[in-house]
Order: C-alpha cells, then sequence, then structure tokens
C-alpha cells in the first residue's frame, strides 16, 4: 500500500540526479528490489505510470531486478540461497536449521542508474 | 545518456529519522506495531496509568481517520497528539518530526508512537524509534510471526495480548513463541491481558531496563 510514496521518492531522486547533470527529461530508472524489502512490484510500475501521468517524462520506464534472498544459516553458518522464491525460514540446506537465518543480501531498494537527455 | 548511482529509495525517510533521533535523545522511544484490533491503545491506557508515578509519558498516534485513541490516551492524563495518514498505511519520520513539535519534549521520559494498525508497511520505515515492539493477540492466528517475519525478526519485545481469553479460543501460545524467539534469539516476550492486568508487571519492567540503558547511553 506504501507503493505510490515509493514510486514518489524515486522520481524525486531521479530527478535530483538528473538536474545535478544538466539533464532536463527522465526517459528511465532501473532500480534494485529485495524480496524482503515489502514491495508489491505490479503496484510500484501501477504508481510510477500515475505520477507520470501530463509530465514531459510521461514516457519514462521503470526496469525492476528482483533480487533474491541471500542466507547466512544461524546454526552451520553456512550461506545459501540467491536464487528462486526463498523464505526467511527456509531451511539450511547443509544442516537443517530453520530459523535464525542472518539476511545477507535482499532487504536492498536502490536506484542503482537513471537515464535522462 | 545512462547515469549509475546508488541510491536508497528510503533514503530521505531514513536521514529524517536519524535528525528525529537526535531530538529525542534521553528519550526512550517505542514503535508499537500490531495488526488493528490487536489491543495497542489499551496497552498505552493501562501502561500509562500504572507507571503514570513513574515516569512522564507521552504518545504520537497514527490512524487512518478519527481522533479517538489521541483522546484516549489523553485522559490518562499523558501528553498526546494524534496524526491522520488519511489513507496512509504507515506512519514515517517526517510525520513523526511534524508531531513532535506539538509535545513538549522536555517533560516526556518515554515515548509511544502508536503506529497504524498493518504488520507490512510500518515496518519498512523507520520513525527515529530506539526499539520497535510487536503486537500480537491470541484472538489472531498463531503463525502470524511465520506470515510477517521481517516485524517479528526486528522488534525487540512481542506482547501477546488477550490471554484471558485462551480458554476459547484455539492459539497455540507455544508455536507462536517458538517461532517468534527461534527467528530472532534478542527478542523479549509478554503473556498479558490488558484487560485483566494479568502479566503486565513483566512489559513494566522491560521498560525500566530499556529506560534505564536510554539514560545510561
Amino acid at each position: 500500500m506504501h507503493e505510490m510514496s515509493l514510486a514518489q521518492n524515486i522520481l524525486d531522486i531521479a530527478r535530483q540526479e538528473l538536474q545535478a547533470r544538466g539533464c532536463t527529461r527522465l526517459t528511465g530508472v532501473h532500480l534494485r528490489c529485495g524480496a524482503l524489502a515489502g514491495v508489491e512490484v505490479s503496484s510500484l510500475r501501477f504508481g510510477f505510470e500515475v505520477l507520470l501521468q501530463g509530465t514531459p517524462d510521461e514516457t519514462a520506464r521503470l526496469e525492476i531486478e528482483e533480487v533474491p534472498l541471500r542466507l547466512r544459516c544461524g546454526a552451520c553458518g553456512a550461506e545459501f540461497g540467491g536464487e528462486g522464491r526463498l523464505a526467511l525460514w527456509e531451511p539450511c540446506p547443509f544442516c537443517g536449521e530453520q530459523l535464525g537465518h542472518e539476511v545477507l543480501q535482499g532487504k536492498e531498494l536502490n536506484i542503482v542508474a537513471i537515464e535522462g537527455t | 545518456m545512462q547515469i549509475p548511482v546508488v541510491r536508497n529509495v528510503l533514503e530521505a525517510n531514513e536521514k529524517m529519522a536519524a535528525q528525529v533521533r537526535e531530538r529525542l535523545r534521553g528519550i526512550l522511544t517505542l514503535n508499537l506495531i500490531s495488526s488493528p484490533g490487536a489491543g495497542k491503545t489499551s496497552l498505552l491506557e493501562r501502561t500509562l496509568r500504572d507507571l503514570a508515578g513513574e515516569f512522564r509519558m507521552a504518545v504520537i498516534e497514527g490512524d487512518l481517520q478519527t481522533d479517538n485513541d489521541a483522546r484516549r490516551v489523553a485522559a490518562t492524563g499523558a501528553q498526546a497528539v494524534q496524526i491522520n495518514t488519511d489513507g496512509g498505511c504507515h506512519l514515517d519520520s517526517n510525520m513523526i518530526s511534524t508531531a513532535l513539535d506539538a509535545l513538549d519534549l522536555s517533560q516526556v521520559d518515554i515515548l509511544f508512537i502508536e503506529n497504524v494498525g498493518n504488520l507490512v508497511c510500518p515496518v519498512e520505515f523507520d520513525c527515529g524509534e530506539d526499539a520497535k515492539v510487536a503486537l500480537l493477540s491470541v484472538t489472531e492466528g498463531d503463525d502470524k510471526p511465520e506470515k510477517y517475519p521481517l516485524l517479528f525478526n526486528l522488534a525487540r519485545a512481542m506482547i501477546l495480548n488477550k490471554v484471558d481469553l485462551l480458554p476459547h479460543v484455539d492459539f497455540d501460545m507455544a508455536r507462536a513463541r517458538a517461532f517468534a524467539t527461534r527467528l530472532n534469539k534478542e527478542l523479549a516476550v509478554f503473556e498479558v491481558s490488558c484487560r485483566s492486568g494479568e502479566g503486565l508487571d513483566g512489559w513494566y519492567d522491560w521498560l525500566r531496563r530499556m529506560r534505564a540503558e536510554k539514560v545510561r547511553d
């Protein structure tokens, strides 16, 4: 439900970066979005489109790279995951422990590139 | 042209949260998160009354609409300010910063932030608190920690409310506790009834310890 405010944040950051480089039009944003970032990607796309409607940046694309969870086992310390749909309580493939894992990757929500003219 | 950058989408919130944290130095600040109806306001009413002689407490109330909750907690004599999010699913640090202007912070030892009833979005937004407190009631599913792991992973305390209703519901206390505490080894757990007062002493002792820790820092 908070995707609209995230979309607004993304646009604010993108426009700020463009302005700093003398660009005037936004044509695209590349985002990395972790599996545990709490973001519903389709809602985020919808919010982004709605906010751009009727502006000069209307055709800007939002590219989203979804980042799967990577975990360190709370019991044996092995690292696993990094692909597919993984839960925070995924059983460790080495020792079977289900809980207490540390999140190494998958909480991030970062803009990694902006395109503009 | 393509410009490579690395910017956290939530950075505006996180910067503001750092400023809020600075303003709240010396004040223990707890962000209370639960589903609607778990008993956040009831817990606050009890706590504000029972510890009134010990701490000066204030509350920031977050709701979509109405100031019902702010009026309930203000009736205990505590400072209270209501934020209406008008449909927004969570509080953010900008709203907290504005709400702080309405409080006399020199008269506050403990500040409670009662977030919007929701187990998902409030977890993502740092409000400048010292700790998140998760509240769950036994009339909900005992698998809530499994379904919403991030909250129970990040919270410092979990309160299981409405234990006076345990004989009437199928809530498996052991399941809820085991999952949450294995997910989060640091989690303090309190089984309470805000209606009967049962179990609240443990919660109060935790508040005293947290407050002492905050003052030491």
